[in-house]
């Protein structure tokens, strides 16, 4: 069977096929959705890390997202809904040499992974998150998601979502991620920096993807083509590195803020688990030296 | 690194307690839990030994996580196992099903405390026995394992890693409240005077390894994170490639192998003590804490001049069809004593096959089965039966 499809291919090899389960291609992903290309774009991060390969992983969840690591041909686990994090955090901590990539959609990271995601980043597990946020279930045929606009069209929500999205880099950040950036799934070079910036991170980082779903969610949008969809994303966005992304909410009748938001220090669950057990800190809370009792502030 | 893993020598210590000596002991390096009564102790403990021995422990923001990141853990190379009562329990089947699946070794050890629901937290119970067989969804088989005292805390979580390492499966401490919390003399034998079981690992290079390609024994050798292999695992019915196939024909070859790896080597699993069962008219059976009152009970009733005996189930899945098949063509009756409304007395009577009368003696959960009770059963049994 795979060899036959080995003959069939082309005698150009593809740049990519270092890193590619070839035997499985086809892949499932629909014609002008964005997942190739944020995949393209993790493996092009993942050789320019120059991380030995042996020692890289990839975790996901469930959806088409999760299908990314079927395809890589690295050591690859493909978990539950929504728990890829938690799976991926035991799998970094039995193994800290390790680099370890979660690769989910927004359904699957933030409705069923929500409560794991912010635990993740509070507790800066060492793993590089990347979100293709493609504002649906895809998988399922196009529901409601918590990354659904409000008033946009699913198969859940026909007349409109009533419901407020979250933002994600602006709930990472919060939690504490070291790491937050976004950008569109055409801006293939800077997010490919940014992934790759955010695997040689040591902490919690997160690159959010906003990405085409013309099948589902283009299609009951009134965008039913691939390529308008993802120049829709792309001509909306508004590069604006740096500002705190609670200001970056995605407002897509004006316009989408994409950029890198945060990129900062903080030690990791694991640099902390160590320094704790060596007992080197003082008891909590420093009783010694005093400090001055602050002035009572009355409210009203 | 200051800590002993072993601590050789003779403790006073609760079952709990020992559960954590007996994981450290096995090689346990890795526990992700959540707190829960009864099994809070395992937590507490495991997160002060662990850093000792250079493990990690982790406390997860819920069950779901808990069992997800054990399962990521024993990928990760390491010795891996939480502890939980029956509401975390019921969350951890998710990933349970998964860890099935994907053929994960990890030990999960539940403390029951009687359900449903939040039910009695500080109280025994034994009703989550069917859960733990078959609690997730799909068809997979796991080994479940009941221990009756602080001592067998310590020897069967070692026994728990052993089997889940040898045959890449999740197995269950099916403990309870009274065992958990009781304290009693617990042995913990030299480091050398322990078997110790790890993992099969390919011997063959990458480019040739199948992952879900079994040994006649039906289990595959397993790569861990960072060897090399760059094996694909997946929840999603698989071939032994390890890739994804939705067809009929991979679905039955998976699962196949799944069932017979714990069926086909079932009298190698199984383990019990038995106790007086040659020429015995009536047999009670039991399991955990209603073990020790049933073996009571028995000695009683021998006093008395009854023939009875009694069987001390140590695992409870696989079931011992076996055993029990033969045994009922030989007796009038077996009792099965369990806290809850009637459980594995279901394997009783299925593996009964009508040759013998079955009977429960049980109650909702709360205490523990009195020796009494099962006297009076076994008397009343062997009145039926005559």
């Amino acid at each position: 069977m795979s060899a036959q499809r080995r003959k069939k291919k082309t005698s150009q090899p593809h740049p990519q096929d270092e890193l590619l389960r070839t035997d499985r291609l086809p892949h499932i992903w629909c014609p002008g959705c964005g997942i190739g290309t944020a995949f393209s774009c993790v493996i092009t991060a993942i050789k320019k890390s120059e991380i030995p390969l042996d020692d890289i992983a990839m975790v996901s969840g469930i959806g088409c997202t999760g299908r990314m690591a079927g395809y890589i041909k690295l050591d690859s686990f493909h978990t539950t809904h929504g728990r890829a994090i938690p799976f991926a955090t035991g799998l970094k901590l039995a193994h800290p040499e390790g680099s370890v990539i979660v690769t989910s959609g927004d359904g699957d990271l933030l409705a069923i992974g929500g409560n794991h995601f912010i635990h993740a980043a509070r507790r800066n597990i060492d793993l590089t998150v990347i979100c293709v946020n493609n504002f649906n279930y895809g998988m399922t045929g196009g529901q409601q998601a918590p990354s659904t606009p409000f008033g946009a069209k699913t198969t859940t929500s026909p007349i409109g979502s009533p419901e407020q999205p979250f933002n994600f880099c602006a709930l990472a950040a919060a939690c504490g991620a070291v790491y937050v950036a976004r950008w569109t799934a055409l801006h293939i070079r800077r997010l490919t920096v940014s992934i790759t910036e955010a695997m040689k991170k040591p902490g919690f980082s997160f690159v959010e993807i906003l990405s085409p779903c013309p099948t589902s969610f283009g299609r009951r949008n009134r965008i039913r083509n691939p390529l308008e969809l993802v120049q829709f994303y792309h001509e909306r966005s508004v590069i604006r590195n740096n500002i705190d992304p609670q200001e970056a909410a995605l407002d897509f009748n004006n316009n989408l803020v994409v950029g890198k938001f945060v990129d900062t220090e903080r030690p990791t669950f694991l640099d902390s688990y160590r320094l704790i057990n060596r007992r080197e800190l003082g008891d909590w809370p420093a009783l010694e030296p005093k400090v001055p009792i602050p002035d009572k502030q009355v409210s009203g | 690194m200051s800590g002993q893993a072993v601590l050789t020598g003779i403790h006073f210590i609760n079952g709990d307690e020992a559960c954590c000596e007996g994981a450290l002991a096995a090689g346990c390096r890795f526990f992700a839990g959540y707190p829960i009564t009864p099994a809070t102790e395992i937590a507490e403990g495991m997160s002060r030994r662990l850093p000792e021995v250079g493990g990690i422990y982790i406390q997860m923001e819920d069950e779901l996580a808990a069992m997800a990141a054990v399962l990521g853990g024993s990928w990760g190379g390491a010795k891996a196992m939480t502890s939980t009562s029956g509401p975390g329990f019921s969350l951890m089947m998710e990933n349970i099903g998964l860890g099935a699946c994907t053929e994960t070794p990890c030990v999960v050890c539940n403390v029951q405390r009687a359900g449903p629901s939040t039910g009695l937290p500080t109280l025994v119970g034994q009703a989550d026995m069917m859960q733990a067989r078959w609690g997730s969804h799909g068809d997979y088989e796991i080994i479940a394992i009941s221990p009756s005292s602080p001592q067998e805390m310590f020897d069967f979580t070692i026994k728990a890693f052993n089997l889940a390492e040898q045959y890449r499966v999740p197995v269950m401490i099916m403990a309870d409240e009274v065992v958990g919390h009781m304290t009693e003399r617990v042995l913990i034998p030299p480091a050398k005077g322990i078997k110790i079981v790890n993992r099969k690992k390919p011997s063959i290079s990458p480019k040739k390894y199948m992952p879900y390609k079994p040994d006649s024994d039906y289990v595959t050798p397993m790569a861990n994170f960072g060897d090399g292999y760059h094996m694909h695992v997946t929840g999603l019915t698989h071939d032994e490639r390890g890739y994804p196939v939705m067809d009929s024909a991979t679905q039955e070859q998976m699962i196949s192998r799944l069932v017979k790896k714990i069926r086909n080597n079932a009298e190698k699993i199984i383990d019990y003590d038995a106790y007086h069962i040659e020429n015995a008219d009536v047999v009670v059976v039991a399991y955990g804490i209603s073990a020790r009152s049933a073996k009571r009970a028995v000695m009683d009733a021998r006093e008395n001049g009854i023939k009875a005996g009694f069987i001390k189930l140590n695992t409870v899945w696989p079931f011992p069809e076996k055993l029990f098949n033969e045994l009922a063509g030989n007796v009038k009756a077996m009792i099965m004593a369990e806290i809850n409304m009637g459980q594995m007395v279901l394997e009783l009577e299925r593996c009964a096959a009508g040759q013998c009368l079955v009977r429960l003696v049980s109650h909702a959960g709360g205490a523990i089965i009195k020796p009494r009770s099962i006297l009076e059963a076994i008397q009343a049994t062997l009145k039926e039966s005559s």
